[in-house]
């Protein structure tokens, strides 16, 4: 795992050292580059889980992207138009993330899309505590947060 | 090309700003308030860095503006969580029309410890949810 990431940066490194131009989009298409090259080369291993995982996180950045601009418009929306549409709520939320660092990374996300804000967490780290802006059912909101950001964001970090 | 796509993101950039700052004048009350402007804010100044990285076809630019960026993210939410923490802890009332305030009475008020089980939180200190009866009173 830790193993093909450092090769794959070892490569785009050759790549960038070969072609002499320090950009980023250079650096990112010798990444690109080394990861196929890999793929190719580790096509009979038994380890697949680097060549799984990259797209997955490559996905999840898109589908965070996407979640922030939706939820943003939404509430755009409601700022600008003289009524009130948003049913605001505290909702206690049970993790299945465990480490504090997948804590950490969940809360982070939770807290930048916009109609949800961390309260607070629990003293042993089982619950946390969000005031949710559009909040119809206490279980959907759940429910929907657990098969969403949750589900994905465990897919990428076990 | 390039132009276009400059143009696009700053404006998206600028508009988030823009109401975000009129979400403060807004919003019914402390919370919403909060919720609004901490991550329009991130997300415009986010996409402004972002046009700058591009404007400037220099390697210092755009490691600054990702460094910046890198940061904003990390810092926000923490901000906004201990805000909004202390805020519920001394006792801000929510909005008139909140749903539902699961947090009530959870929160041992001598050691400031939070529960997360329902029947540990019988505690002494255990009032109703703290939801605002008036307009006037989240002002």
């Amino acid at each position: 795992m830790i193993k093909y990431f450092l090769m794959n940066l070892l490569l785009s490194g050759i790549w960038v050292a070969l072609t002499g131009s320090m950009y980023y989009t250079n650096f990112l298409f010798g990444f690109m580059l080394g990861f196929f090259v890999l793929w190719i080369m580790n096509r009979t291993e038994t380890d697949q889980r680097y060549f799984y995982r990259v797209p997955k996180i490559i996905s999840f950045i898109f589908y965070f992207l996407y979640e922030v601009f939706r939820a943003n418009i939404q509430v755009a929306f409601d700022v600008v138009t003289p009524k009130y549409f948003f049913k605001p709520g505290i909702v206690k939320y049970p993790l299945n993330a465990s480490t504090d660092f997948e804590i950490n990374l969940l809360t982070t996300m939770l807290s930048l899309t916009p109609g949800t804000l961390i309260l607070d967490i629990s003293e042993d780290k089982k619950t946390i505590y969000i005031h949710v802006m559009y909040l119809t059912d206490p279980e959907t909101f759940v429910r929907q947060t657990k098969t969403g950001l949750e589900r994905r964001l465990l897919a990428i970090l076990r | 090309m390039i132009d276009i796509i400059l143009a696009i993101l700053s404006s998206i950039g600028a508009l988030s700003i823009l109401f975000a700052s009129i979400g403060i004048l807004r919003m019914p009350d402390f919370y919403l308030r909060l919720s609004v402007t901490v991550k329009a804010s991130t997300l415009g100044v986010g996409l402004l860095l972002i046009c700058a990285a591009i404007m400037f076809p220099d390697v210092s630019v755009t490691t600054k503006a990702i460094a910046i960026i890198f940061f904003l993210i990390i810092t926000a939410p923490i901000a906004a969580h201990m805000i909004g923490r202390s805020a519920y802890f001394t006792g801000t009332p929510l909005w008139k029309d909140t749903v539902i305030d699961e947090l009530a009475g959870m929160y041992n008020k001598e050691t400031h410890e939070l529960e997360s089980k329902e029947e540990e939180a019988e505690n002494p200190a255990n009032e109703g949810p703290n939801i605002a009866k008036s307009e006037e009173e989240t002002e």
